[in-house]
């Protein structure tokens, strides 16, 4: 792994490593995000998740200084976003796009050579090794970049991204297009960035992927909806449940349920299933036990309802009005 | 963060690496100065020993002409590729990611198109030198040849030609979003130079030391200003986005009211709450 020496990763202490408020940017007429304010603080790994076209590809090329924000203000790595700190605020940060953006006729050394001439290194081989290294491309470093997979060239890219030893990874869909053992390989990587207190900004699509690897996410879609810990949103948009299913239909359900210590409310599922939306499954899941057996009925089971982050996505992308503009 | 020579050194680097790993730039850019050498060894060797000097001078301009529109074509082609050629290629997005400013990468671009043009500009007029020198009939022609002012010029004007273009070309290249006509309107844009050659080649002016510097102090302070324009011209917003910054218009597209936080139903909410 590559170590954290470098510049990159020097920057005012104890300040987040982006702080975001009220940051807008339109192109004309249409807007790309509006008034988007987060905090992220060093060593997160922060999941940003949206419909295409919901404009996070756009945040980050704000934030990487790439474009200019409209309105708003932001820090990255502790330096404040304008058009002439431009340059000190990448140098301390990497951004690998969703196209990883390699010169093909070049060998992989020698993109990584030039990646580590713009950041200013005079002695770049022990760091372009530890970066082959770190995305297990070390036998490949001679090989054109032409010549390489698509999952190779994405790790060629993140090796890049590494490069610099920054103190935040934007990485913009890093994942898209690799196969599961690739992807898997990605996701280590982002799990030791973050062991090593590298901030890391994650765009994706993959939801299970930002549930497996972000301490918190936030769901954009050109205005930012929610942020927060995955379970918090999971929590915050649905009542915990408990599914019970039943060998045969409950003759009065109401009358089982309504009285049942702790069942807020419930609902039928199917013919013989119900759902039951209470505060505590595990305190509440004996009482409904003992409920049905007095009522004669017999459990099949009786199951805590989980809501995956993609239950949380869809419930809030599926209802919002502008993905049906889009 | 200052200017890095360090950064623009890397960029150089890449360029000339891109170069020798691409066999159609380099045949190119080899085959093409055989036309520029051809053509004038061809009218060198058809003067003859009795020709008068009116001929000799208008065959040596001929000669200078072809050699001084080497510098001037050869980069045009490549200089125009440079940054639409990166971003079509999706590479642009990256280097922009780094510490790298504008300058940096533009001077290293033209770096890596002048080195090749105006040594590819000097070898051919080695060659017409030493070619002349040994299988030349008429003895004013080599004389013209080894001409200080003539020297001079082509020592003067092959880089400065050379840059002319490549800004001329960056410039195109930075703006447009198609590598064919950027390449087009490159080549075009390498011909206003080529002109003030001709008038000196054909003798409007009477070549001299003196009109020679003011000609190339000339094309310097052009190149100097073209760069300043073509920096000026390199939007990074718009190489990555297609579109330029603009201010807030008072139109603002589909967008909910800012922060706003919509309710949500709950699964299993309040609705069926106690009934059914």
């Amino acid at each position: 792994m590559v170590e954290a020496t470098s510049r990159g990763r020097e920057g005012p202490i104890d300040s987040p490593a982006l702080k975001v408020e009220r940051l807008t940017k339109r192109f004309g007429d249409r807007t790309a995000f509006q008034e988007v304010s987060f905090t992220v603080a060093p060593g997160e790994v922060f999941g940003f998740l949206g419909p295409n076209g919901a404009g996070k590809t756009t945040t980050v090329r704000t934030l990487g200084t790439l474009i200019a924000p409209t309105s708003g203000s932001a820090s990255v790595a502790g330096i404040p976003l304008t058009s002439d700190n431009g340059p000190e605020i990448r140098q301390r940060i990497s951004i690998m796009p969703e196209n990883p953006g390699l010169y093909q006729r070049l060998t992989v050394i020698e993109n990584l050579q030039l990646i580590a001439g713009l950041y200013g290194q005079r002695n770049p081989c022990p760091r372009i090794n530890a970066a082959l290294e770190a995305v297990n491309l070390t036998a490949r470093g001679r090989d054109l970049c032409g010549s390489l997979s698509k999952g190779l060239r994405q790790r060629v890219a993140l090796a890049r991204a590494l490069l610099n030893d920054p103190a935040v990874m934007f990485l913009d869909e890093p994942t898209s297009g690799l196969d599961p053992v690739a992807a898997r390989e990605v996701h280590d990587l982002i799990i030791g960035l973050r062991q090593r207190g590298v901030t890391v900004f994650l765009t994706t699509h993959r939801l299970e992927e930002a549930e497996r690897l972000c301490d918190r996410v936030a769901i954009l879609n050109t205005t930012l909806r929610l942020v927060g810990r995955p379970d918090e949103l999971r929590e915050s948009l649905f009542s915990r449940s408990l599914l019970v299913e039943t060998l045969a239909p409950l003759a009065a359900p109401g009358d089982v349920f309504n009285s049942t210590k702790g069942v807020e409310s419930w609902q039928t599922e199917g013919e013989s299933s119900y759902v039951l939306s209470v505060a505590d499954p595990r305190t509440i899941a004996p009482h409904v036990i003992r409920a049905l057996v007095a009522a004669g009925a017999d459990v099949v089971s009786i199951t805590e309802s989980r809501h995956t982050l993609e239950d949380v996505y869809l419930q809030l992308i599926d209802e919002d009005p502008e993905v049906s503009r889009r | 963060m200052n200017f890095s020579f360090g950064r623009l050194i890397a960029v150089l680097r890449k360029e000339l690496r891109e170069y020798r790993r691409s066999p159609f730039i380099v045949g190119t850019m080899a085959v093409l100065p055989l036309v520029f050498l051809v053509e004038p060894l061809v009218i060198i060797f058809r003067i003859g020993p009795s020709v008068g000097a009116n001929a000799v001078d208008r065959a040596v301009g001929s000669t200078f002409l072809l050699l001084l529109v080497a510098p001037a074509l050869l980069p045009a082609v490549i200089a125009s590729y440079s940054v639409v050629g990166e971003r079509e290629q999706g590479t642009l997005e990256p280097l922009l990611t780094t510490p790298l400013r504008r300058e940096e990468l533009l001077l290293g671009k033209a770096l890596g198109v002048v080195v090749p043009a105006v040594g590819i500009a000097y070898v051919l007029f080695a060659v017409i030198q030493i070619c002349a020198r040994l299988f030349a009939r008429n003895a004013a022609v080599v004389s013209a040849l080894g001409q200080g002012p003539h020297i001079l010029a082509e020592i003067l004007f092959a880089p400065l030609l050379a840059g002319w273009s490549i800004w001329v070309g960056i410039g195109i290249s930075a703006r447009a979003s198609d590598v064919r006509v950027a390449q087009q309107l490159g080549t075009l844009s390498s011909i206003p130079p080529l002109a003030v050659v001709a008038l000196v080649s054909f003798n409007v002016f009477t070549p001299s030391v003196t009109l020679a510097v003011v000609f190339a102090l000339v094309l310097l302070v052009a190149d100097v200003i073209l760069f300043r324009i073509v920096s000026a011209l390199f939007d990074r917003e718009r190489l990555i986005t297609g579109a330029r910054a603009q201010r807030p218009s008072s139109g603002g597209g589909h967008v909910p009211p800012p922060g706003a936080v919509r309710h949500i139903p709950r699964i299993g909410g309040s609705d069926e709450r106690r009934d059914s």
